[in-house]
This record gives structure tokens, sequence and C-alpha cells, in this order.
């Protein structure tokens, strides 16, 4: 270790600099750009065209069907999630490889594929069509099509969350809590929830973002019938083919705030419990 | 309370784990398990635990179906090799789990389980830790809050896979278990070698296995000739089984190797590659060329200096005991006889 500290040669440094610039130039088109656009537009004709906006009785209708599929497919995930990361972490059974490929299926298929398997199983023309047409239960073009589609294209995000952590910690506590009495609810909520907690809730946070967020599949079930069926991403769609630029961004900066805040909690929750999560991008489309 | 183990086996996909093992535990007994890891400790514990079921046996416990109860109504206490400790729960919080979860009738008050825990912690001396984390503690620490929440519940059996005192416990650490337990089981592949006390485990191995796991041993194989079994210029005199095995080694402790005078007729004559001095105890290091072999022997330290001894020494030395076996045709298989020679 001796001689003078040398300079990097000033074409390495324009490289950074270059390097630097385009990412930031990048980042700025197609990240920063859009959004700003998104609340520009929204607010162009003023915040009382922009609360009117929101205020309209199909964009409320919107909000309020968003929150309900998501109240309701986000909750069942859970549900599902935890008891299949049980499942694959905790025992050895024929199958399991084949549980683990179905559960990652929503993420590789297109969520226009998902929605379309739907209509071919409940629609008017669909395998239990008929059935359905004779009970009068409306799955398509209704409230409960929407809900399965969602549930299906965020299957993946709490069981892919939680699997990778559950592997690592083992079951040694569990048994622990067994063999010092501990029925198997108690074993649960008192040993492998606590466990999981932080894992969990980042996996809600991305099943939500997605849930509220998803338009493919959603679109093909819904049939976009103003007020009963659109979701606040459909209403985008549908106020921006019809002009309405300041409704359609509008709703969009709703959106675009869940997003945000989504990120936020995010981070949030990876810099603080990053050991417990398995940070991963969202898949899917 | 009897703890009596009969022809447990329990085969996982590749191997069997146990292989019909059968042990009577005493009221009050300490018995330790011993052997290599993938011998069955491991999965007899879990068996005594509930965690695990065996394909063909029983337990009982005073005469009544030990396996019959799911795990968490049997009253044992299970110290994990990792301790297994409740990460997010605090010392305090961890020793009084056993007591939290029992049925509300069951469940001793607050005050009740506060006090109980106090004295547990000050029993394993972390009374002022009650308020920590596990992952705030040491090894050591955290081995005391594991058994000290195993004591919690009062168990009728504690099962222990590390160390300390009490019933069934499994070990790795020899000196440990030599000096607690009241018997210890020597375990390999599955199966149980030998059950005894530590002094017979040590001075009569009864297989090839339990002379090589348990303590130092040098291993030398063993000639027939002339109606009489040797190595080198060491000759047993006799062999009982008259020439019928092939195949017999002749297992030596180091300390049953003594230094011997030039005018013996049986020993060899030996080399000496390396001394070490432990306090009183010298371990030797020794070439043997008469059987291309390098035993160690453990001798008193006054005698080396006595004598002065160096690297490269020449001297003699000649065993005082061995155990002698003829080995089965395979490996693993069980010994086809034993001798206990003296000199």
């Amino acid at each position: 270790m001796s001689g003078p500290r040398r300079q990097p040669h000033w074409s390495r440094r324009i490289g950074h600099l270059l390097l630097m610039l385009a990412a930031t130039a990048f980042l700025t088109i197609f990240l920063a750009l859009p959004l700003a656009v998104v609340f520009v537009e929204a607010f162009r004709r003023g915040l009382h065209a922009y609360l009117s906006a929101i205020g309209q009785h199909e964009a409320l209708m919107a909000i309020r069907l968003t929150l309900l599929v998501a109240a309701i497919s986000v909750p069942l995930n859970v549900v599902f999630g935890v008891a299949a990361a049980w499942a694959i972490a905790r025992f050895e059974f024929r199958g399991k490889a084949l549980l683990g490929a179905f559960i990652d299926l929503p993420f590789s298929v297109s969520p226009v594929i998902s929605g379309l398997v739907y209509v071919l199983l409940f629609g008017a023309q669909g395998w239990f069509g008929h059935w359905l047409e004779l009970h009068d239960v409306k799955i398509i073009f209704a409230v409960p099509g929407l809900v399965l589609a969602t549930i299906f294209i965020t299957l993946p995000f709490v069981a892919r969350e939680l699997i990778p952590l559950m592997q690592s910690q083992g079951s040694d506590e569990e048994e622990a809590a067994r063999v010092l009495g501990a029925g198997g609810w108690q074993m649960f909520f008192r040993v492998t929830l606590p466990n999981i907690r932080w894992a969990l809730l980042y996996g809600v946070l991305l099943c939500n973002a997605r849930a509220m967020g998803e338009f493919g599949a959603v679109s093909v079930v819904s049939g976009h019938i103003r007020g009963l069926t659109t979701t606040m991403p459909l209403e985008v769609e549908m106020l921006y083919n019809e002009y309405d630029y300041v409704g359609a961004f509008a709703v969009a900066t709703l959106l675009a705030l869940l997003a945000l805040a989504t990120l936020a909690i995010k981070a949030l929750l990876e810099w603080r419990y990053g050991d417990e999560i398995a940070a991963h991008a969202p898949g899917g489309h | 309370m009897t703890l009596e183990l009969s022809h447990l086996s329990r085969r996982f996909t590749d191997y069997p784990a146990l292989d019909d093992v059968s042990l009577v535990i005493a009221p009050g007994e300490f018995l330790a398990l011993l052997g290599p890891s993938g011998s069955g400790k491991t999965t007899l514990l879990r068996i005594l635990a509930g965690l695990d079921y065996p394909d063909a046996g029983t337990v009982q416990l005073d005469g009544n179906d030990f396996l019959a109860a799911q795990a968490h109504k049997r009253k044992v206490g299970l110290v994990f090799q990792h301790y297994a400790l409740f990460r997010h729960l605090t010392v305090a919080e961890n020793v009084a789990f056993g007591l939290r979860v029992r049925s509300r009738k069951a469940r001793p008050s607050r005050t009740e389980i506060a006090e109980r825990v106090q004295q547990l912690l000050k029993r394993v001396q972390l009374d002022d830790h009650g308020h920590r984390y596990p992952s705030q503690l040491s090894g050591g620490q955290r081995q005391r809050v594991a058994l000290a929440r195993a004591l919690a519940v009062e168990p009728d059996l504690l099962l222990h896979e590390d160390l300390e005192l009490t019933t069934v416990f499994v070990t790795h650490d020899q000196e440990e278990a030599l000096e607690l337990a009241d018997r210890i089981a020597v375990m390999n592949r599955g199966r149980i070698e030998q059950v005894g006390s530590p002094e017979a485990i040590y001075q009569q191995p009864a297989t090839p296995f339990v002379c090589e796991f348990i303590g130092k041993v040098n291993k030398i194989p063993l000639t027939y000739a002339n109606h009489r079994l040797s190595a080198g210029d060491w000759v047993l005199e006799g062999d009982p089984w008259n020439g019928r095995h092939a195949n017999v080694v002749a297992y030596v402790r180091p300390e049953h190797l003594s230094l011997v005078g030039a005018h013996t007729e049986s020993g060899w004559a030996a080399r000496l590659r390396h001394v070490y001095l432990a306090g009183s105890v010298a371990h030797l290091e020794l070439y043997i060329p008469s059987i291309d072999q390098t035993l160690e022997a453990d001798v008193a330290g006054e005698d080396v200096a006595a004598l002065g001894l160096q690297n490269g020494a020449e001297l003699r030395v000649a065993p005082r005991g061995a155990i002698v076996f003829a080995l089965g045709e395979q490996a693993g298989d069980a010994p086809a006889g034993r001798w206990v020679w003296q000199a």
C-alpha cells in the first residue's frame, strides 16, 4: 500500500456520470412523470372539479365496490395462504410440489385468461351456466365473479410470503409449545402467528394492493355495468374512454395514493423487519 | 414411576431410525443416551415426548399406555438441543407458557404463576433476566431458560437433549454423561448396543462400536498361528475360538498400555514419536514397527520425567489388558465373540 492515491481517470468519471444521468432520466420518464401527470390532469380544472368528479355516484360506487371486493378476497386469501404455507412448510405429503405449482399459477397465467376461465365455467354459455341460471345465481357480470377473479389473481401473495419464512423458522417452537401442554389452536395463536406476523402483514399489503388495482381479470368478468360491477381501475378506463379526463385521472389519483401508501408501508416493513420478510417483487401483469 | 419401552421400531423412508429398542427406566433414574448423530437418540426422545410415533412397539408408564396420550397431555419436560425458546416472548413469559396454556380449571392464578416463574428463574440464576428476550441471552443462559420452562409444568419425565440432571437424557458430551448418569444406553444405527453403569460401559464394552465410541482406544488386528493370537511381538497365549474366526481385533485403552523393561518376552519395541504432558498424565504417540501401527499410550507423567523420554526415544511397551472381538463376516454385524484378556 504505497504511492500517491490515483484519481480515477477522467473518462471513467464521465462514464459514471452518464450512467447516473441515464438512470435518472429513465426513472423520471417512466415512473415519476406518469405519476405527476396523473395528479396534474386530475387537478387541471381545479380542486372543485376534482372533488365533484370523485363525488360522482358511479365513482363512489366504484370505490365502494373495490373496497368490498378487497374486504372479501383479502381475508379469504389470508386464511388460505396461512393454511397452505403451513401445509407446505410443516408436512411431507404427496402432491406437495403440485400444490406449490398451483399456488404460483396466477403469477404465470395472464389475468385475462384467469377471468376468461371463470366466464367459461360460470357464464351463461359456461359449464355451470345453465344450472346457475336455474337456481337464479349470478356470478359472471356480478360481484361474486369479481371476488372470484380477484381471489384467483391474489392467491400467491400471502402463501409465497410465508412459506420461506416458516421453512427457515422450523417447527421447534411449535413442538415446544405442544410438549408444554398447548392445544392446536393455542399453539397457532401463541407461537405460530406471532412468529409470522410481520411477513403476514407484508403479504396482506401486497395482496391488498393487487386486489384493489387488478384490471385484466376483473375486466373480463365485470360486464362493465356502471355503478354496479365496475371497480376503480375499470371506472378509470370507462371515464377515459368517454373523454372525461378529469374524472378518469381523479379516480386514478386514489389508486396512485394507494400505491404510494403501500410502497411506504412496504419500505417501512422491509427496513424494520427485513430478516422476517422474504422481500419479493409482486408478480403478475 | 417406571417407564418401560419395549420393542420400539421407527423407520424413515430409507433407514431404520429405531430398530427393536427395549429399555426399562426405574423411578428417579437418570439415564443417558449416548451415540453418534443419526443413531436414534433424538427419534427415541421425540417418541417419548409425543412428537413422533413408533411403527411398532409400546411405551408404558406404570403399566399405562404412554403412547395413547397426545404430546400436550403427557406431562413431559423437554429441553431441545437448540432450546427452541419462543423468540417473541420474554424469558419470564417463556417459563410461564406451560402454566398459561392450561385450562381454566387447572391454571394457577396470575400471581401464583408469577411467583412460580420467579422461583424457577432464581433456581437457574436468571432471576434478574425475566424481562429479556431470548436473543439477548448467551447460549448457556438460553439453555437454563429452556430448563426452567420445562420444569415449570412439573413433568413426570424430563427429557434433555443436551446435559444436566434427571431422567432420560440424550447427549454427545461423553464426559458429562459418564459423570452424571446412573446408567448409559449406547445407541448405534437405531439399536441399543449396551446398557449399563458408566464404569461397565467403559471397562467392559460389549461391542467394538462401544469400544470405539466411548473414550479413546487402540484397535489392533490379531493373527492366529500355532494355537495362539498375536500381533507382532505381542502374544496373547491362546485363542478362545481355536482359530475359527479369521477376523479378530484387540482393543486396548491408552492407559492399559505400559512401558516395560527390555527383559519382558511379550511386548513391542516402539519409537516415541510425540509426547504431550497434560497435568499428571503423559500422552505418548508410539510407532510400533513390527505391526506398522501408531498407538496411543497414557502413562504417569513422573515416569516420563524419570526416564527423560524425548521424541525419537526407543522403548518397549506391552498391553496390560484388552478386549478382544471376533468380528462377523460383514461390517456392522454383531461380533461373533468377545474375550476379556488380561496380561
